[in-house]
């Protein structure tokens, strides 16, 4: 599979991303500088975490006008396979990919701490790996994670089931304690109407690896692999 | 060059004093013009030339056979193998966090990281060491809150994780806050970039932010004490903007993969100044400059000012004469101002012209080389002795341990220092194995099997009880943390923050602290390879406790045996290594419980301390320890605590035995004894373990067994007294800790 992560001004979690893919999956990937106009040839593309242009103004809306954007808007549009994380997820959101939009997090601070998440919807190109209502250990880190969106579009994403993540106890309840930045409905992650564009603000590249103690992330990356067909035996190679 | 009066006035302003005024005519053979003046006072201020100190400092050792760079870099750099090195550096910002917390410790943050980088270095982690006042004080509150938020600010911003630090609250910091960052990159050993003006006639190229009227004697306001008027200091105060430094990191980095770089150094305390002086003088070069050609924030700067903006997130290179063009390219695909400023010359001299006409004229040396060096008078303070007269005998022993340990563990010193860290990206570059809240912090290193450990100590009051021994124990500590990672230490960094130099006392402190340094490096055979001195450390006459802050960094050779503090499993032996007496001098225990601050500090060997981290190291390395914990401030029981609840996903209970054997029971329960360390370990490796320390002549033995939901810890050999056993449930020691400092927040 041949990803493509985009590196904007102040992208952060880009190497990352790119190791999780190469060193991890075996995957081929190509990092994308964000003036980059073409998309050809990629598989999926990564928004990855990060400070793009410093979140200057509000957290992505200076880079959703980076002319990459345009790329990315017609690579989703075409059914390509488009996975925005933290930073990625709020360009996503700023871009008209995503429906609705970020708010500070309730606590006005930064927080970065492992969180649980509810896989609400296990039947999507990101999620096919997990169980449905299966718990993941997933860290999150940001200032702007507290989602909102009005009562109807929220409704449109439930009766949907675009609501792919919800933050949750260890054993997948969805209380007011565990939602760590006041977002709606405790919603980490959403998808798009299509399902091929997803935005969450957990960073699964964070626990892809037993040496970082938690490997519940890679599952998503593995989703996203399985849904390309890889075979059994590839996932066995890389080391499911 | 238009005249100048020199007056009295203009020289205290510019913190110079007549004899440094005679010797710059000296130098000069003339009057100095006023962008000259206000160089040579940049240059030759505390901050920058280290002149109380330096005689001192050269008794550091500094040399090893893992030492790539030494001091008088940017950073300093030690080989890991594997053809890379860790390029690891400490700063304060400490004077500027007081005036304006959040930018304060935002750009003290940019800066150690731009030392990291200008060496070639990725960095990789930032650890803070942090002191303050005492909580319940509101400005002090204002203080952690915008210090912190200004550290996460940057740090987070850059992608850099914060993986550690600590933080001590005591009075003596109220006006006068400790900001120290650490800072550890990965370059190749064999790709390591030096500040350095080489190759006459190479061109020198500005790039990063422009030029503003920010920071302006920057370096001098670091070098005096604080009064009442302090908060008008606060235009000296730089302003962050990490987004530029996350385009200059990425810059450089694509440059210096290149081959057309000769030096390079960033712009930091008194900017373009020092940068361009040092550069030259370390190649015995000059440097010509054309400050027309500088990017300006806004037109109208005088050259002084231009010379003596502290604007951040700039840099200086030389490049190969002809490869200007690749070096523009670069700098302007990462939306970089850049300029070629002018050239390297053979005069020696740093020559700085405004449209062609020459406005200021140094030898490049005097400046960066030549400041004044003072053997200052020291002397003990009339005071010290009542400082280490401490009667045990007028202390009453403790009648309810449950109580004093609470107590202790709702100290903020002691606490939960979660509120900070969760608010600073510790994950980011996925390398993070062990995060805060553990003895010291551990990363992989991506493309071997190794992991680099990193920590940072210091216990202020100690070095204030004894200066010697302070120094020696917070040498000691910090390898002892890395010993409890499994790490063995093969570098050192220090952060010196001290009083007013010019009194007799803090020079005697500086000086014996230094001794302390040193002889604790030499015996633990670890080489101090960088490093900082912030003197004047002092509000209204009053300085801070001595406080050499001491950042090391520590290997391991297979990342997967790390450990970490917190007990594992259930039915584990606890093994205490080490010897317990009657050290309560300087503790915590004895500022919470009988405010107090007395004493003298504890004894340390430095022969049983390396045998107990030796020993410690070997025992993980042999991966028969489930974890392992270093017994600081609070002793024994806030160790044990700590052991039980500090882990994040599970916490497990212990029921500990211990003999008093002679000792008080507070001694016993909080002293501080130096040299232990709690180690869990399967149970059926238990004897193995105690037999093997025995052998290395480290003292240990079994003092327990991990388990149950309660920390009970049992005296024998006191029978007449009751309330000497400590029997807690661990959600009452968890919700003290955890919550301590958040509750003492909530008061805004």
């Amino acid at each position: 599979m041949k990803i493509g992560v985009v590196v904007f001004p102040g992208s952060n979690c880009d190497h990352d991303c790119q190791y999780v893919f190469t060193d991890l999956l075996r995957q081929h990937v190509e990092m994308i500088w964000h003036k980059e106009t073409s998309l050809a040839g990629l598989d999926a593309v990564v928004l990855p975490g990060g400070f793009s242009y410093g979140d200057y103004l509000r957290t992505g809306a200076i880079a959703r006008f980076s002319p990459v954007m345009g790329a990315v808007k017609a690579f989703a549009n075409k059914g390509g396979l488009v996975i925005g994380i933290c930073n990625g997820f709020q360009i996503l959101l700023e871009a008209g990919l995503l429906p609705g939009v970020m708010l500070r997090n309730t606590s006005l601070n930064f927080i970065c701490k492992d969180v649980y998440v509810k896989v609400e919807n296990a039947a999507t190109r990101f999620t096919n790996r997990c169980a449905s209502g299966q718990v993941l250990k997933i860290p999150i880190a940001h200032a702007d994670g507290n989602y909102y969106t009005d009562p109807v579009t929220l409704g449109g994403i439930k009766a949907n089931a675009q609501v792919i993540f919800r933050y949750c106890t260890a054993d997948g309840k969805s209380t007011p304690e565990t939602n760590p930045n006041g977002s709606l409905d405790n919603i980490a992650g959403i998808m798009n109407a299509d399902g091929n564009v997803l935005g969450m603000m957990p960073h699964p590249e964070r626990s892809a690896e037993s040496i970082l103690g938690n490997e519940d992330g890679r599952l998503i990356f593995l989703s996203m692999l399985t849904s390309f067909g890889a075979s059994e035996l590839q996932s066995k190679l890389v080391g499911v | 060059m238009k005249a100048l009066v020199i007056t009295k006035a203009v020289l205290e302003q510019h913190k110079l004093s007549d004899e440094e005024y005679k010797k710059i005519l000296e130098i000069l053979g003339r009057e100095p013009n006023w962008t000259e003046l206000g160089m040579f006072s940049a240059m030759w201020s505390e901050h920058c030339s280290y002149k109380s100190s330096r005689i001192h400092l050269k008794k550091l050792p500094t040399t090893g056979p893992r030492v790539v760079q030494g001091p008088g870099e940017n950073a300093g750099a030690v080989d890991i193998g594997d053809g890379l090195c860790a390029v690891f550096k400490m700063e304060s910002h400490n004077h500027p966090s007081f005036i304006e917390p959040y930018q304060g410790a935002a750009t003290g943050v940019g800066g150690i990281l731009r030392d990291i980088f200008t060496m070639g270095a990725r960095p990789i982690a930032l650890l803070n060491s942090l002191r303050f006042g005492e909580l319940d004080n509101a400005n002090t509150r204002h203080l952690l809150k915008g210090v912190v938020s200004g550290i996460a600010g940057y740090g987070n911003c850059m992608g850099v994780p914060t993986v550690g630090g600590e933080i001590v609250f005591n009075d003596i910091y109220a006006l006068n806050p400790l900001v120290n960052v650490f800072c550890v990159g990965i370059a190749k050993k064999d790709r390591i970039f030096l500040g350095k003006a080489a190759g006459v006639g190479n061109p020198v190229i500005y790039f990063g932010s422009k030029t503003g009227r920010d920071g302006i004697h920057g370096a001098t306001m670091a070098s005096d004490s604080f009064d009442e008027q302090a908060a008008q200091k606060r235009p000296t105060v730089q302003v962050g903007d990490p987004f530029t430094e996350k385009l200059l990191l990425e810059a450089c980095l694509e440059l210096m993969s290149g081959e057309c770089l000769v030096g390079i150094q960033d712009m930091g305390a008194a900017g373009l100044t020092s940068s361009a002086c040092e550069m030259a003088s370390r190649e015995g070069t000059g440097v010509e400059l054309e400050l027309a050609d500088v990017p300006r924030r806004e037109p109208g700067m005088t050259p002084y000012e231009v010379m003596l903006s502290e604007s951040q997130e700039r840099m200086l290179m030389v490049v190969k004469a002809g490869r200007e063009d690749e070096v523009i390219t670069i700098c302007r695909k990462w939306d970089l101002d850049v300029a070629v400023i002018g050239r390297v010359t053979d005069t020696g001299k740093v020559v700085l012209k405004e449209n062609g006409q020459v406005v200021a004229e140094i030898p490049a040396k005097a400046l960066a080389d030549e400041a004044p060096r003072y053997d200052r008078p020291s002397a003990p303070p009339a005071y010290q002795e009542m400082l280490q007269a401490l009667n045990h005998d007028a202390l009453p022993d403790v009648k309810d341990a449950n109580a004093a340990l609470l107590a202790l563990l709702d100290a903020p010193t002691i606490a939960s220092k979660r509120w900070v860290y969760e608010q600073y990206d510790h994950m980011v570059r996925t390398n993070t194995m062990v995060r805060p809240g553990s003895d010291a912090a551990v990363l992989r290193v991506k493309g071997t099997n190794k992991a680099l450990a990193l920590s940072v100590d210091c216990n202020g009051r100690y070095c204030l009880l004894n200066p010697y021994e302070g120094a020696k124990i917070a040498v000691a500590e910090c390898a002892r943390n890395l010993a409890c990672s499994g790490a063995e230490p093969i570098g050192v960094t220090d952060c010196l923050n001290f009083g007013n130099p010019q009194r007799p006392e803090v020079m005697w402190q500086l000086v014996l602290a230094i001794e302390g340094l040193k002889d604790a490096c030499e015996a633990l055979n670890v080489p101090i390879v960088s490093g900082n001195v912030s003197l004047y450390n002092e509000t209204n006459d009053l300085s801070i406790y001595p406080t050499p802050m001491i950042g090391m960094v520590g290997l391991i050779d297979e990342a997967d045996c790390a450990v970490t503090q917190w007990f594992k499993q259930p039915g584990d032996a606890i093994i205490l290594l080490g010897h317990t007496r009657e050290d309560l001098g300087g503790t915590e225990y004895l500022k919470v419980l009988h405010h107090r601050e007395q004493g003298s500090p504890p004894l340390l060997s430095l022969e049983a301390e390396q045998a107990v981290q030796a020993c410690t190291i070997r025992f993980i390395r042999e991966r028969v320890v489930q974890s392992a914990h270093d017994c600081s401030d609070g002793g024994l029981a806030v160790a044990l605590t700590e052991c039980c609840i500090s882990g994040s996903n599970q916490r497990w209970g212990a029921v500990v035995q211990l003999s008093l054997n002679g000792l008080r029971r507070d001694a016993l329960l909080f002293g501080e004894s130096q040299s232990r360390i709690l180690l869990s370990v399967k149970p059926e490796q238990a004897e193995r373990v105690l037999r093997l320390a025995s052998d290395a002549g480290v003292p240990a033995s079994r003092i327990g067994t991990v388990g149950g939901d309660r920390l009970v810890i049992q005296v024998d050999g006191d029978h007449r007294v009751t309330g000497c056993t400590v029997d807690l449930a661990l959600t009452a020691l968890y919700d003290h800790w955890a919550s301590a400092i958040p509750r003492a927040l909530g008061r805004d």
